[in-house]
């Protein structure tokens, strides 16, 4: 025979081999697939689920954290979730995830106000109690809101920060990040109408910088500001990306006690620029405790305890007694707290817990 | 007559889905798996709604194979998209009437696709490799421009129907997808068309020489799956009800994966729409198990690059002994040209 | 009359002043389109004089928005901002010249920038020039495995480098488990490597003068640096003349993670603080600032002087934007435009240039 029959041969012997072979594995699989009994899995805790906005990012993990503990001690099951990306999209597709789980109660920082409506809304009409944290869903969406505290206030204290470092007077300007969340927008709201007041009518806002949370952007958006602003005094930076990159610049340009920096920082990337004098003292709240908040909402709410309407009081632990208020976009809302100063007294305490 | 050694060679039956074989027993792996590892994980509704979260962007793996299958890429269908939906978004809050806006983010998505096809053509120096990478950077950088941070959305109530609604008990996008699944298959398998992206595929050059209108193929490609870019954005838009300049992040790498797990090769010129098809609801399931299980998102990172790089590898291992060396074939004193023409006009796609 | 093909040093054909004069064609009249003619016979040249006149329009236009775009300070700012994306550049540069491509550099950077700090803030009396070595090794690793999946087993760039974006990516964030190393863990000779200055000149632009050094000898006068380029013009014809095009290729992404691998310690130490979402999609910079720098990616094309000029410009376009209030969402769009804008204005020219060097064949 020629070759090319005899290879033929060999092949289609080969393949009928095969045929067999893959035919028995599919039924086999096929057959498992039907006969799994669901008796192997053990009865569950309740699962109460908490989803940040994406990985990597420390402040989250935090808020996570103190998620978990608080769940965990109250006899529950906690559920960290973070998508890879700061995307809408991605978090949809992890709440159908826990839909499917069946959790009693899903507590969402969100990517997007709006987007999320849809799947929430879903998890919802299945009995899951939906409640949002720190970047707030659509009231629609949600139960209530968990704050991390009030937005007035956290304006009112950063320009009351930037009038006491400038002096009483001066030129000031706000590096943001992106908007994309609704917290930044909402302070820089009320920044501006505390500026209004007549007590601060020396006090100048320049300019207001997005540095897109992006290290590199930040300090090219710093360098501008300082560039063309050379009389500029204060910066107010309400992003944990923004504040460490601008006390950076700083720094690097040795422009300790003539150019001041505050805003909202973390701990740990804020204390050597507190230290060395780049900026006086800034503020946040611990993230900690605002999972650690979150954590009792959900599970009051799961109780039946409160309903998520104004007025509605329940223990959060360690942290105390807590009532519901009117949140300012028509929704309800929990304020943790006042935001927290961390200055040269306390920074060496803190920055190793975030 | 004689046969020629393409025909002998050529597998035969069953033999020829080799690859959409693995791939359904890689399925049906996945899901025994998945079954065992949640007891969420089997019931009707998984099969039936599961679906609905990654249908979306199988849209796109459609035009994809074709793509692929010419010897190009496109990595600028997930900013199509997002373009295509952010400006749906604008014009419908501009006033414009929903069914109008819906018109126009497939003319949007379709342009852009028009653009990627028409800069191929008339730059056949550049790769596609390259022309899509700027024009993903142009297409997204557009829908920042439009609507910078914000979100837009506010659609009329029965525009979530899309994504969210059922006929009966079957999901409206399953239907959907599966009509455009088979429009796809026949124009891939059955027409002229579909010959044609075989044949350039295969060898440029010769199509070119042979008179046959290259460009019109790869500019007919390129609107197609702009087009499907628009459908996509129609879906993923109607899912969340609102849109940003940020949708879609990521959604070539995964259309790239689907098509290029199910089986067509990067080398182009074969492939079937089978596997791809498959693929889709493999990795689809595959990612809802893992998600049951919770399982971190820097985890399926590294899972995803890795199927990604796997299966191009195993693809490239188990190419057609045909595009080995001639050597391995036997001495060819049985060509008989032309013929009944018939080992031309048959569909020369093998699979994998 | 024999044929005359002048090969540059830089690999093009075409030559600078290859003064025999066409006879029939090109009876200009006017001394202008002689001079322009003069200019434009090397396209290459034109190239660069285009991008350099660009710079100074541009930086002229800056100033006039604001007089304080070319003050020492800026200037400086703007020199130490461009140094990383310029020593990407030069790895870029060979990537592309080999008809590839790296989408992965972002990721490596981050994996590179995340290990070394963490290393460095469990250990903060380890030398910088360790983090340095170590930082480089990651880089190297990841670039050879790049290279391997390229070369040996005929893995589309794009593809490979896709994975690998993402499977670095997902490794940088399991190893820092979340968390960020903030500038109190990192040891002053860490920072220092970036923002530290030796004899009164930054280090970061001693580093960039450095590698440029070596990358011209390299590339230009020994003989793996000129087999990167006849890999990247004709790979069949390469391998045909012995030259081992596997181990080219494998050698140019093993240098491009090396560098990125390189890039990212000063990344980290520069801004003080190594993140998981460290440099994402910073990959489409450097190859923008590569192919505005002439760098054709069809192969086979570009020069040093391109890239640093394509830096520059890039460089300059990203401090300018904060200054002259350009809104920032505008930033992507025209970065794709200026991508696009140079990759057909590099086809355009070289089309030009063939043209021109089959004319000059005097049969």
């Amino acid at each position: 025979m020629r070759e090319t029959d005899q290879i033929f041969m060999k092949i289609q012997l080969k393949e009928a081999d095969m045929k067999r072979t893959i035919t028995v594995v599919a039924l086999v699989l096929l057959a498992l697939t039907l006969v799994i009994p669901s008796s192997v899995f053990a009865a569950e805790k309740a699962k109460f689920a908490i989803v940040f906005k994406n990985t990597g990012n420390p402040y989250g993990e935090k808020q996570l954290e103190g998620f978990k503990v608080g769940i965990e001690e109250q006899g529950f099951e906690a559920i960290l979730r973070s998508p890879d990306l700061p995307t809408a999209e991605a978090q949809i597709q992890i709440i159908e995830q826990l839909i499917a789980q069946k959790v009693a109660s899903i507590c969402i920082v969100g990517n997007d106000y709006d987007a999320l409506t849809p799947v929430l809304k879903k998890a919802s009409a299945q009995g899951i109690k939906v409640f949002s944290l720190d970047s707030s869903v659509n009231p629609q969406a949600r139960l209530t809101h968990v704050n991390q505290a009030d937005s007035e206030k956290i304006g009112q204290t950063l320009i009351k920060a930037a009038y006491d470092m400038s002096g009483g007077k001066g030129e000031i300007a706000i590096l943001s990040a992106t908007s994309q969340a609704s917290n930044q927008n909402i302070w820089i709201d009320f920044m501006k109408k505390e500026l209004a007041k007549p007590e601060y009518k020396d006090l100048k806002l320049v300019k207001i910088a997005y540095g897109d949370d992006l290290r590199d952007k930040s300090v090219s958006e710093t360098e501008g500001l300082l560039r063309s602003y050379p009389n500029l005094k204060v910066i107010i930076a309400p992003t944990t990306v923004g504040i460490a990159a601008a006390g950076k610049v700083l720094t690097d340009k040795g422009l300790k006690g003539k150019v001041f920096l505050t805003g909202l920082g973390l701990p740990s990337e804020m204390a050597e620029y507190i230290n060395n004098g780049v900026c006086p003292y800034m503020f946040l709240w611990n993230p900690i405790d605002v999972g650690y908040l979150g954590s009792y909402v959900g599970t009051a709410l799961v109780s039946g305890k409160i309903t998520g309407k104004v007025g509605d009081k329940f223990s959060a632990g360690r942290l105390g007694n807590y009532t519901i208020t009117k949140a300012p976009d028509g929704g309800t809302e929990v304020l943790l707290g006042p935001p927290f100063k961390f200055d040269k007294s306390n920074i060496e305490d803190w920055k190793k817990v975030y | 007559m004689e046969k020629t050694s393409i025909d002998i060679n050529k597998p035969r039956g069953l033999h020829q889905y080799q690859w959409e074989i693995f791939l359904i027993v890689l399925f049906l792996a996945v899901n025994v798996v998945n079954s065992f590892l949640s007891p969420y994980y089997l019931t009707l509704d998984t099969f039936v709604s599961t679906p609905m979260n990654f249908l979306d962007k199988a849209f796109l793996v459609l035009p994809m194979t074709m793509i692929i299958i010419l010897g190009n890429i496109d990595v600028s269908v997930g900013s199509i998209v997002a373009l295509s939906s952010v400006l749906m978004a604008v014009s419908y809050n501009a006033g414009l009437p929903m069914p109008l806006a819906m018109v126009l983010a497939l003319v949007v998505g379709t342009t852009c696709g028009f653009i990627n096809g028409f800069l191929q053509i008339k730059f056949k120096e550049l790769s596609a490799t390259i022309i899509t990478l700027s024009t993903m950077t142009v297409f997204r950088g557009i829908a920042y421009v439009i609507l910078e941070d914000r979100s837009a959305g506010k659609f009329p109530s029965w525009f979530s129907f899309l994504a969210w609604g059922y006929i009966g008990k079957i999901p409206f996008i399953l239907i959907v997808f599966a009509l455009t699944a088979i429009v796809f298959a026949v124009l891939l398998h059955r027409t002229r068309f579909g010959r044609m992206v075989y044949a350039v595929g295969s060898n440029r050059t010769a199509c070119e020489y042979s008179g046959i209108r290259t460009d019109r193929i790869i500019l007919g490609v390129s609107m197609l799956a702009g087009l499907m870019a628009g459908f996509t954005a129609l879906f993923l838009t109607s899912r969340m009800g609102s849109t940003r300049p940020n949708v879609a992040l990521n959604y070539e790498l995964d259309a790239i994966a689907m098509t290029v797990l199910g089986g067509i090769s990067t080398n182009g010129g074969k492939g079937r729409i089978t596997g791809p098809l498959i693929s889709i609801f493999l990795i689809g399931f595959l990612n809802y198990g893992l998600g049951l299980r919770n399982v971190s998102a820097q985890v399926l990172l590294i899972i995803l690059g890795f199927l990604l790089i796997l299966s191009v590898l195993v693809q490239n291992f188990t190419d057609r002994p045909a595009s080995i060396s001639p050597k391995k074939l036997s001495a060819p004193t049985h060509r008989s040209d032309a013929g009944d023409g018939s080992d031309i006009h048959e569909n020369s796609a093998q699979g994998g | 009359m024999q044929l005359q093909v002048k090969m540059n040093a830089d690999g093009s054909s075409g030559g600078g002043g290859n003064g025999r004069p066409q006879s029939s064609e090109h009876q200009s009249s006017s001394l202008f389109s002689s001079l322009v003619k003069r200019l434009t016979r090397n396209s290459e040249a034109f190239r660069e004089l285009g991008l350099l006149i660009f710079i100074v329009l541009l930086a002229a236009i800056f100033q006039i928005r604001n007089p304080k775009f070319l003050s020492v300070a800026n200037i400086k700012d703007l020199l130490a901002n461009t140094a990383i994306l310029s020593i990407l550049a030069v790895g870029m540069m060979m990537v592309i010249i080999t008809r590839g491509i790296d989408l992965s550099i972002g990721s490596t950077m981050a994996l590179s920038g995340m290990v070394t700090s963490l290393t460095v803030s469990a250990n903060p009396d380890i030398s910088p020039f360790l983090s340095l070595a170590q930082g480089m090794a990651i880089g190297l690793a990841a670039g050879l495995v790049i290279g391997v999946l390229v070369a040996y087993f005929k893995i589309l760039p794009i593809i490979a480098t896709l994975g690998l974006m993402n499977i670095l990516r997902g490794l940088t964030y399991l190893i820092s488990k979340g968390k960020w190393v903030s500038a109190y863990q990192m040891s002053a000779g860490f920072k220092n490597l970036s923002t530290g200055t030796t004899f009164g000149i930054n280090n970061l632009i001693l580093f960039v003068i450095g590698i440029y050094i070596l990358y011209t000898y390299f590339i230009n006068q020994t003989r793996t640096g000129r087999y990167i380029y006849a890999v990247g013009s004709s790979p069949e014809t390469a391998e045909l003349i012995g030259i081992k095009r596997k181990r080219i290729i494998l050698l140019v992404y093993a240098l491009m993670g090396l560098l990125a691998g390189l890039a990212g310690v000063l990344w980290v130490s520069k801004f003080a603080s190594a993140q998981g979402d460290t440099a994402v999609g910073y990959e489409m910079n450097v190859i923008a600032a590569t192919v505005l720098g002439g760098v054709s990616v069809a192969g086979g094309r570009g020069k040093v002087s391109g890239i640093l000029l394509g830096s520059i410009l890039f460089g300059i376009l990203a401090n300018a934007l904060p200054l002259i209030n350009i809104s920032p969402f505008w930033q992507q769009f025209i970065q794709g435009l200026v991508i696009l804008a140079a990759i057909i204005s590099n086809v355009l020219l070289q089309r030009r240039n063939d043209r021109l060097t089959l004319k000059k064949r005097v049969i």
